[in-house]
């Protein structure tokens, strides 16, 4: 048993760090940041500006990709370090709907022409893509899906509205499970793998508004949106084997540790400038124990994690134990976010960047902090909720 | 014993919920919040119609004189319809601190309006650096002639955009964290020296920043005795704290059953995901924590609240452990609604946003379990083994 990084690993995490050092714009840093005191939602150009950066460079903005396809190809332990680092120096996050949900499917499913037209763009972040899975009525439920994707000559007409479409607002294309055949003796059978250019017409885009808020996801209704057949990923009707390939894609990172990490760090900082009983509040036991003890919920998920890495590296891939990285993950996550609100008092009630008010009051550190635990409630909802992966777990792993 | 209501309480219990039902149904309600002023002062002329903003004041000021059970009634029906209007604020805390604390002039004068609708106090306590704690007061009053000059910020006022008088704690003596020396002002909201930053709450609600500077009052106005004024300042925060506790248990009650009503509709893998025992345990728990949350909000407003210990012990009870049930219960409505948990448009994200906002006002859980523990557990005695205490 050995959990030290090799020297070659640690001379890529310096390379990492020097990379993101001298890299990472400053103005997007500041944008970010007075965005986040203010309250207001971050634009296309924040949420992809690093990305295109780390596309310039040896395939950065795509870790896991193979180096055919312009990737980095970072090895298991090279991806968790790239990981850490760039939470570690509080980088954007790259949007994972292209890189790590559809780049995965076109490269293992898709033609040489849909490789060649689709892969450059994810990779460079000139392309911005959606996901168009849920629909109303099939949510974890996810083979019941309704939207119908006819076949006319050429083109299939698609028709039917997709949910929770995150970032649509800001999306150049969606990639899509339809149903092709309604007759199919199982739901599973009769769905396919759409690419869908968002201009077409017949494509409109609601927001849906969350609880904090924000407009992060959309509802995606389609009229008879004519989509060119050459945009059919793999064969017709075997969309379902595509689709848990990429929720097994979707899975890595899932457990977000070292995000997690650096918000408790954050909350340490602000529980050190926030006053309880006449003491900073980092010095109240019932706080500083909540605090440990999350700490220790994260240092257990992180060898988890470490583990799954370990198993992973030696070829043994992910299996259902990536629920288990969900379950706690997201756990820690809200645990995370209602620490923060807490930490603040009564600066957890002030709802700014809204169009009510111009005013901003209170501690800058203090803003949305309520906002931020509201609005993760979603993350033992989304991406099969919490409940599904224990089924998954009780079915896969302890064979009940 | 019994835990019914009087004719005359089911009589109110009745008017609030029709009001609730008739005049404040949820379009109503949304409409109000997105306004700019975040509440229909037709609401509060019809409350002052009802009786409702006379119900904790004494009779012969005009009032109902009711009793911590009624404000219970009162709140809670609120609770269910999320009434935005300044009630707990102004009616509860600020009208009972000048009830507790007026000469018979103030009271005369004051009081009547209140109950009228004419005049809406509110209490504006909290500082940036106190959290909860209400005696931790950096502002200042300094004698000038006849008048005292104010000098503060404070933070997080409620409803002070739609008051029209605010009551302020100031320091006239004593250290930030002492509890002697703190005086009551009582102070026209346009008064020079008084500059409100209005803004909306999370769930909903306006509150406001004040910044106080040089604001000149006269020695008339204070609000009960000079630099003595701490401990009844607790004694109506406790009250209020019940009283939120009371509207806590209604919202309680409304994520409860709705989150029944929706696991037994949503059908996943061709069948209603409450037929799954995972859910249909989780719903028991739900059940369970809100029995034990009204459970003891009643012990509290039984309690003898004319006793300042058996008071303290009671508010802080009833907020540590309903506070509690708030988690359990708001996160679990909102992850059994799923997808329809987490959006604005759908009611259930309200009433935990206020839930949850419930559970930090006047002190969290952590606040009031210390407050509680300190109350009650100093005096344990050691186990003396002749008194036959076997643990083994």
């Amino acid at each position: 048993m050995d959990t030290a990084f090799s020297s070659e690993d640690l001379k890529f995490q310096l390379e990492v760090r020097e990379f993101i050092s001298n890299n990472y714009p400053k103005e997007l840093k500041d944008s970010i940041g007075t965005k986040r005191k203010t309250g207001k939602e971050l634009s296309r150009d924040d949420l992809m500006s690093w990305h295109k950066i780390l596309g310039k460079h040896n395939g950065w903005s795509a870790p896991g990709w193979p180096k055919q396809y312009g990737g980095a190809e970072f090895s298991p332990t090279q991806k968790y370090i790239f990981e850490q680092e760039c939470a570690r120096a509080e980088c954007q996050y790259i949007m994972p709907f292209g890189v790590n949900m559809v780049g995965p499917v076109i490269y293992t499913f898709g033609n040489d022409e849909q490789k060649a037209k689709h892969l450059p763009g994810i990779l460079s972040g000139d392309v911005f893509w959606c996901q168009g899975y849920s629909e109303p009525g099939s949510g974890s439920d996810l083979a019941s899906l309704k939207t119908s994707a006819v076949k006319e000559g050429d083109h299939y007409v698609v028709n039917g509205q997709k949910t929770w479409t995150t970032l649509a607002q800001h999306a150049d294309w969606i990639f899509c499970l339809v149903r092709t055949n309604p007759d199919a003796e199982k739901p599973q059978q009769g769905i396919s793998f759409l690419l869908i250019d968002m201009k077409t017409p017949g494509i409109t885009v609601r927001p849906i508004k969350l609880m904090d808020g924000s407009h992060e996801v959309n509802e995606t209704w389609f009229d008879n949106v004519k989509v060119p057949v050459e945009n059919l990923i793999g064969q017709e009707n075997m969309g379902w084997t595509y689709a848990k390939f990429l929720l097994a894609h979707e899975r890595s990172g899932i457990a977000g540790v070292a995000r997690s990490k650096k918000a408790l760090e954050r909350i340490k900082q602000i529980a050190s400038a926030e006053m309880s009983y006449g003491e900073p509040l980092i010095q109240d036991p019932a706080f500083k124990s909540k605090i440990a003890n999350a700490e220790l919920e994260l240092s257990s998920l992180e060898y988890t994690e470490l583990r799954t890495l370990a198993k992973d590296s030696a070829g043994k891939g992910p299996g259902p134990e990536s629920s288990l990285l969900k379950i706690k993950g997201t756990d820690i996550q809200q645990m995370v976010t209602e620490l923060a609100m807490e930490a603040v008092g009564y600066y957890a009630n002030p709802h700014l960047g809204t169009t009510l008010s111009n005013e901003y009051v209170g501690p800058d550190y203090a803003t949305n902090l309520s906002g931020s635990y509201f609005n993760f409630r979603k993350a033992s909802i989304y991406g099969g909720s919490n409940e599904i992966q224990r089924n998954i777990i009780a079915k896969m792993v302890l064979g009940l | 014993m019994n835990f019914d209501y009087t004719e005359e309480q089911t009589l109110l219990e009745n008017m609030v919920t029709s009001f609730v039902r008739d005049d404040y149904d949820w379009d109503t309600r949304c409409s109000i919040v997105k306004t700019e002023e975040g509440w229909k002062e037709e609401n509060w002329k019809k409350f002052a119609e009802l009786g409702l903003l006379g119900v904790p004041f004494d009779e012969d000021q005009g009032g109902l004189g009711g009793e911590a059970t009624d404000i219970m009634i009162v709140m809670e029906q609120f609770g269910k319809g999320l009434v935005v209007e300044p009630y707990m604020p102004s009616i509860i805390l600020a009208g009972g601190l000048i009830s507790k604390l007026g000469s018979a002039d103030q009271k005369n004068s004051i009081i009547p309006e209140i109950i009228s609708g004419d005049r809406r106090y509110v209490f504006a306590y909290a500082e940036p650096q106190s959290r909860f704690d209400l005696f931790d007061i950096k502002c200042s009053a300094t004698l000038d002639g006849d008048n005292y000059i104010i000098n503060g910020f404070k933070s997080v006022v409620f409803g002070a955009g739609m008051a029209t008088h605010l009551i302020i704690s100031a320091r006239t003596d004593g250290d930030q964290r002492s509890k002697s020396g703190i005086t009551l002002f009582l102070v026209d909201i346009k008064s020079d020296g008084i500059t409100l930053q209005n803004y909306p709450t999370i769930d909903e609600y306006r509150a406001s920043e004040v910044v106080i500077e040089n604001l000149t009052v006269s020695k008339e106005n204070i609000l009960g005795e000079l630099g003595n004024s701490y401990e009844a300042i607790e004694e109506q925060v406790d009250l209020s704290t019940i009283a939120i506790c009371s509207e806590a248990v209604g919202i309680l009650q409304v994520l409860k059953d709705s989150t029944n009503d929706y696991c037994k509709n949503r059908k996943q893998f061709g069948q209603s995901i409450s037929a799954n025992q995972a859910i249909q345990h989780r719903l028991v728990d739900m059940m369970i924590e809100y029995e034990q949350a009204k459970s003891i909000l009643y012990m509290a407003i039984t309690a003898d609240l004319s006793n300042s210990d058996e008071r303290r012990k009671a508010a802080s009870a009833a907020k540590a452990r309903i506070g509690k049930a708030i988690k359990f219960v708001g996160e679990n409505a909102i992850q059994l609604h799923g997808g329809m948990g987490v959006v604005d448009e759908y009611m259930i994200s309200h009433f935990f946003k206020r839930a949850t906002m419930i559970g930090i006002l006047f002190g969290n859980v952590d606040f009031h379990m210390k407050r509680y523990t300190d109350l009650t557990q100093s005096n344990i005695q050691s186990i003396n083994e002749d008194d036959g205490i076997n643990l083994s």
